[in-house]
């Protein structure tokens, strides 16, 4: 099975509520929702973020709107007002899941529709 | 009621959110404008206002909202409903009075919903002695309560979110508060509507270079029907974009358990909720299913934190990340070899792996010879008092003429300067012991 990169794959939105990071990770048809539950796990997650993430992390399924969602406790060092990070409300986390790479079916991996942004450097 | 149609606008969904999009809501012609106003940090930041003067504690910008209302709000076609009281909405509702005076209008009914504040109750509840808020999360009722006593504007402290929007729905939709599956379709509605551009394009992670008019991004409306099917749009005219996309990212958007959205009137299965793309900026959202919502009430508890203090140093190439790296531990072994008493130490290196940690993979970069162009470290502290904080600071300036070479300085940033750090815990409380303190007031203007 051919290996992807998320990015290529899913769209997130990441959250807080305390020291809790809650992100949503989402495919763009059924099959690519199949492949991501299947291979996107709560122990991969956690692996993938390693001392960022310090508490455990709990996966939940949304087949609705094509969505997995990630738990991840004791993610922001303390919360949102009492962390030392520049990103205390973990917005980039989302971004930091989409760097993992996993392995899909070919034919997930040939319909990956995710673009990436243009960049005009000219642009003012 | 009647089988109308109800229509909301989300018209704040932080507070510092943008207000020229309220006025095409407005124009748009809402029943209600729904203004939300309270995130968990920004709790904390009405703490430090409330410190300062116990006349504060709720969000500033809200007389102007009223303004920006006000023609509808004088004709009976829009009421307000908003949570921006904070943890003063005694204080906020008499600084709208007192607006809505310099502005000359006469005759509205402005409802404050006071309540959720546990202080009062610290003995029953153990609050730790140096509690500086603690907050119940209140449901829907005491809104309606408010919208029944003829209420035109309703400030509320900590109000969930949804449940500001969901509290309309009931009142013009006569939904009773066993009827599960339409309070979960209000609170489904409320919870899209609840962080404004959010839903209509702001955040947006699929091709958000894609928005028509990025600067003029709409907010949102929701247009709710007596069954609790609902279409989320937003003004005709406005940027930003409704889609499938948008929504089902706003929708999932800080739930936890999809299954099990917990809110104070109703545990709501966002799972079941169908999620339907008609053109148009125009999405459908029909088929919530809802459970009886949690025994308790969630609350904040929020207790002094000691104090942080933080540095950058800006390096360009070559060796950026040594010079960056090098600067900070400077800092850090400075501060160890004085006997400063820090009781955390964070390190951040920007270019490299600031936001990524772990999960970026520096070995491949290495690998590659690549050097980042140029690197800023930041170093974060903590330490039990501002002054502690200050004797870190004073290690700083010094790498000016006798650190790593090439530094530069980032910005404009005030190195060094003390900031109160707070720890916001989230608590059950018991229903009755806070419902009985509840209390709607209404005052004519």
């Amino acid at each position: 099975m051919p290996t992807i990169q998320l990015r290529d794959l899913c769209g997130v939105r990441s959250g807080d509520k305390g020291d809790i990071s809650d992100l949503s990770l989402f495919a763009d048809d059924d099959d690519a929702f199949a492949a991501i539950s299947a291979v996107v796990t709560a122990d991969v997650v956690k692996a993938h973020f390693g001392d960022l993430v310090r508490g455990p992390v709990e996966r939940y399924e949304a087949p609705n709107v094509l969505a997995l969602k990630f738990v991840m406790h004791d993610a922001l060092g303390g919360g949102a007002p009492r962390s030392l990070r520049a990103d205390n409300l973990g917005k980039t986390l989302g971004a930091s899941l989409l760097r993992l790479r996993v392995d899909v079916p070919a034919a997930v991996a040939a319909g990956a529709r995710r673009r990436r942004a243009p960049l005009d450097r000219s642009a003012p | 009621m009647t089988a109308m149609t109800v229509r909301i606008g989300g018209g704040q969904g932080f507070y510092g959110d943008g207000h020229d999009p309220v006025e095409a809501l407005l124009e748009s012609g809402v029943d209600y404008l729904v203004c939300e106003a309270l995130a968990e940090l920004t709790l904390a930041i009405l703490q430090k206002d409330r410190q300062r003067d116990e006349s504060l504690g709720w969000t500033r910008d809200l007389p102007l909202y009223v303004a920006q209302a006000l023609p509808r709000l004088v004709a009976g076609r829009t009421r307000l409903i908003t949570n921006a009281g904070g943890i003063n909405p005694l204080a906020a509702g008499r600084a709208v009075v007192g607006a809505l005076r310099d502005l000359g209008a006469t005759g509205l009914k402005v409802a404050t919903v006071v309540g959720d504040d546990l202080r009062p109750r610290a003995a029953d509840l153990g609050l730790p002695d140096d509690v500086l808020f603690a907050n119940a999360y209140l449901g829907a009722r005491p809104v309606v309560a408010a919208l029944e006593a003829g209420a035109d504007i309703v400030i509320t402290g900590r109000v969930a979110d949804a449940a500001l929007f969901l509290a309309p729905l009931v009142f013009e939709h006569g939904w009773t508060w066993d009827d599960w599956d339409r309070l979960a379709a209000g609170v489904v509605v409320g919870h899209l509507l609840e962080c404004s551009g959010q839903v209509t394009g702001g955040n947006f992670s699929g091709a958000w270079w894609e928005n028509p008019d990025p600067l003029r991004v709409g907010f949102p409306i929701a247009e709710v029907e007596a069954d609790g099917s609902a279409v989320i749009t937003k003004p005709a005219g406005t940027g930003g974009f409704v889609t499938f996309d948008t929504v089902r990212e706003q929708l999932l958007y800080e739930v936890h358990d999809p299954r099990a959205y917990l809110s104070p009137d109703v545990t709501a299965d966002f799972t079941s909720v169908e999620v339907r793309d008609l053109g148009g900026d125009r999405v459908s959202v029909s088929g919530a299913s809802g459970a009886p919502a949690p025994a308790t009430y969630k609350a904040l508890v929020c207790t002094p934190a000691g104090w942080s203090g933080e540095a950058r140093f800006a390096y360009p190439w070559p060796d950026a990340e040594a010079k960056a790296r090098a600067a900070m531990s400077w800092v850090r072994r400075r501060a160890e070899a004085n006997g400063v008493a820090v009781e955390e130490w964070h390190t951040e290196l920007f270019g490299v792996d600031a936001f990524g940690g772990p999960t970026v993979d520096l070995g491949a970069a290495d690998a590659a010879a690549w050097e980042p162009p140029e690197v800023i470290g930041r170093l974060a502290w903590r330490a039990a008092d501002p002054g502690t904080v200050s004797q870190v600071a004073s290690g700083v300036g010094v790498l000016g003429l006798s650190g790593p070479p090439t530094i530069a300085a980032a910005g404009r940033a005030r190195d060094g300067k003390p900031s109160q750090l707070l720890s916001v815990d989230a608590t059950a409380v018991d229903r009755e012991l806070v419902d009985a303190q509840v209390v709607v007031d209404v005052t004519e203007a």
